[in-house]
């Protein structure tokens, strides 16, 4: 087959599948009108952003709001209270362990002849101990326990076998406290993302079951006939992760350059099936549920969702331009990131109608000046990913600085900035008590957005000009590192800057903590507007 | 959405046909592709050489997988031809590499074959490459006031030296540096990708 025909029979298939899914799933909701996105709110509720206090605002709107609908939200989200908040414990440990760990390889790189005395401070481990840090600490366990606190909400019932959830958090944060110190101390699988070894990634697997299992038990005992898009995002996670690391993970299973190509269809499936979804479902819920309105388009919904399930399963190759694996391989992955495009701008129109005439509500609530950026970061991040997979892009970008921007563009700009929304929502309601200093809270998105701001623009022009460099065979080799140096020193600066955001930040929740009874403050979680319930 | 069962079947569709593209099919079609003729095995000194590139974690600044002249300059680099499956056949797992922060290693045996370049490098890349970034492995090497016999004694240039001391490389680093000699695919591969 030459690589036209597959091109074209990749390209029809794609779209004749994910019509035929949009199809199946769409067929019983003709009749209906769009009321799939009204599921989220209790009767009457629309036109009034979520706040922490229900039962005084249901003597204000006597009679307007269904009470007994408010009252299964908050049996539902007592369900959770212990289990989310341990999550949320744990990803705190992980973000603070992650990003020092982060600064300190990033500094590693214009002084490397800092820290060199101890082989698990060195560029190589230090490096990789920050990545398996965000990748199995900081993200699933604030991305988990978000799903937790979201789903029984979505499915207006109170989570099952909580403590299931309990145990497998535990067992999975052992696992990790187990790999990263194996990779610390230089024991590795050696392949990027799936360095942990595999005698450790039994315990995820267990941890990680025992994690699931509550959610689909929940999952069977719904009280609503509609799933919101939400759940569509995370029950889909839940599945796919599993088998991506399970597949993934099995030893002596891939050898040779085929375990090259597995390297990048899990290293990018983890980024696409996993996070990525955890981290929409959670602005496909808190966004309608800030500004107190639904979701603008259900349609687009559908469209977005299973455009991601098909496409974004099959970019992975792109890692691989010019590599020693089969041609058709790398470009049928660069024809699904193009592909991408397709449910990317789905969910930005979508979000962009939803929010239409309410942005006034950004300057209310900081949980949605998080999600708006992160939501915005998606878009950005997603049009870029599709460009760099282009050959003429990729020859320039590909093996440079250029690449770490975007992934950090995605999985910070993107995911880490959504699930900080999503903290600052969650926590008042799970402990019953609310962020202090909201002030802090401005300090953390501000701290952060500038940081990432900074790192991404520095090492966007460093990757750049590096490639550039590297690209021309009359300039020495020595002159594409030359040139990327104060672009690394600017990434440390952004770096710096976010890893302060992230004290500011944990140092808030600590006092948040230990604090008195918890005080009501209009201006922080909530929306102040008046008129709000 | 109203069946959960058709959205997760949906879903492990999706994922089935993207595992079936990029591993089963991989899987069966080039995950036993026989050594290129001219490929030698690693030696156990190189495969223990090759653990410790991969506990410090070389793969995550230097590539082995230098690409076609006809899409980048590798070659005209000095990085080699541009390799094929069957130049992986004993790299278990392959070290393919996504960054050149330095320069792609897949042929530095061929560039540098001279231990005591590579062990200096190791202990002070600086020493022998002014302006690198690479970090310093000084937990590779001891450095005593005499060696013993049978040890390998690391000649650097003099200012790199520690005065009135003499470094002595541990036997970690002289397996690194015999995987890093062992890395020549400049043997010839004739092959429908190397010759496109």
């Amino acid at each position: 087959m030459n690589t036209l025909s597959i091109l074209m029979s990749a390209f029809v298939l794609s779209l004749v599948g994910l019509g035929f899914f949009i199809w199946s799933q769409r067929s019983r909701l003709l009749s209906r009108s769009a009321d799939g996105s009204e599921v989220i709110f209790a009767r009457g509720e629309i036109g009034h952003p979520e706040t922490l206090t229900p039962d005084r605002s249901l003597k204000a709107g006597a009679g307007t709001v269904d009470s007994q609908e408010l009252l299964d939200r908050a049996a539902a989200d007592a369900s959770t209270a212990a289990v989310v908040f341990f999550f949320y414990c744990c990803a705190f440990v992980w973000l603070l362990v992650a990003s020092a760990a982060g600064l300190t390889a990033s500094i590693k790189l214009h002084a490397p002849d800092w820290l060199v005395s101890e082989a698990w401070l060195s560029f190589g481990r230090i490096r990789t101990l920050h990545l398996n840090a965000v990748a199995y600490g900081w993200a699933p366990m604030a991305g988990l326990g978000t799903a937790l606190f979201i789903i029984p909400r979505l499915l207006k019932t109170e989570l099952v076998g909580g403590r299931y959830a309990l145990l497998g958090g535990a067992l999975w944060n052992a696992a990790l406290v187990a790999g990263l110190g194996s990779l610390a101390y230089g024991v590795s699988d050696g392949m990027e993302w799936l360095e942990i070894p595999w005698q450790i990634d039994i315990l995820f697997v267990a941890g990680g079951a025992l994690v699931g299992l509550p959610l689909i038990l929940t999952l069977l005992r719904r009280k609503v006939a509609h799933l919101y898009v939400s759940v569509w995002y995370m029950g889909c996670a839940l599945f796919w992760f599993p088998v991506l690391f399970f597949v993934a993970n099995v030893p002596g299973l891939h050898r040779g350059v085929e375990a090259a190509t597995m390297n990048w269809w899990f290293g990018h499936n983890v980024l696409g099936l996993f996070y990525t979804p955890l981290a929409l479902a959670s602005i496909y819920y808190f966004l309608p549920k800030l500004i107190g309105r639904p979701i603008q388009s259900y349609n687009l919904s559908l469209v977005g969702f299973w455009g991601l399930a098909f496409f974004y399963g099959q970019v992975g190759g792109h890692h691989l331009v010019g590599g020693p694996v089969p041609a058709w391989l790398v470009t049928l992955s660069i024809v699904q990131s193009m592909m991408m495009i397709l449910p990317v701008v789905a969910f930005t129109v979508n979000q962009h109608l939803t929010l239409k005439g309410h942005l006034g509500a950004l300057r209310h609530s900081p949980t949605l000046q998080f999600i708006c950026l992160g939501g915005l970061m998606y878009t950005a991040s997603s049009v870029q990913g599709s460009f760099e997979a282009l050959r003429s892009v990729n020859v320039i970008t590909h093996f440079t600085h250029y690449t770490v921007a975007h992934a950090h563009l995605g999985l910070y700009g993107f995911v880490t900035m959504v699930f900080f929304g999503a903290i600052y929502f969650v926590v008042p309601r799970v402990t019953g008590r609310d962020w202090p200093w909201p002030r802090l809270i401005s300090l953390h998105f501000w701290l952060a957005a500038t940081g990432i701001a900074i790192y991404f623009v520095s090492l966007t022009i460093g990757g750049w000009l590096q490639g550039s460099a590297m690209l021309d065979e009359s300039r020495g080799f020595m002159e594409s590192v030359r040139i990327t140096l104060p672009y690394l020193q600017g990434r440390s600066v952004g770096g710096a800057l976010m890893v302060l955001s992230h004290v500011v930040f944990a140092a808030h929740f600590v006092r948040l903590l230990i604090g008195g009874a918890g005080r009501t403050d209009q201006s922080s979680t909530r929306l102040s507007a008046p008129g709000a319930i | 959405m109203h069946s959960e069962t058709r959205l997760i079947f949906g879903g492990l569709t999706t994922l089935a046909v993207a595992t079936a593209a990029l591993v089963v099919l991989p899987y069966l079609t080039v995950r036993d592709t026989p050594p290129v003729a001219g490929l030698k095995p690693y030696t156990s000194a190189q495969l223990r050489g090759r653990t410790q590139y991969i506990q410090h974690g070389c793969m995550y600044c230097h590539s082995q997988q230098p690409r076609a002249q006809a899409f980048a300059p590798d070659a005209r680099r000095a990085w080699g031809r541009a390799t094929v499956a069957g130049d992986y056949a004993y790299d278990d797992p392959p070290l393919l590499g996504t960054m050149r922060t330095g320069p792609d290693l897949m042929n530095i045996g061929v560039r540098q074959p001279s231990d005591q370049w590579h062990l200096g490098h190791l202990y002070q890349p600086r020493a022998y490459a002014p302006g690198s970034i690479m970090p310093a492995y000084p937990f590779l090497f001891e450095v005593r006031d005499k060696a013993e016999a049978g040890e390998t004694v690391v000649t650097l240039p003099p200012d790199f030296t520690p005065k009135g001391k003499v470094v002595v490389a541990r036997p970690e680093a002289l397996d690194l540096v015999s995987y890093l000699k062992s890395l020549d695919r400049s043997y010839p591969v004739v092959d429908a990708a190397s010759v496109n």
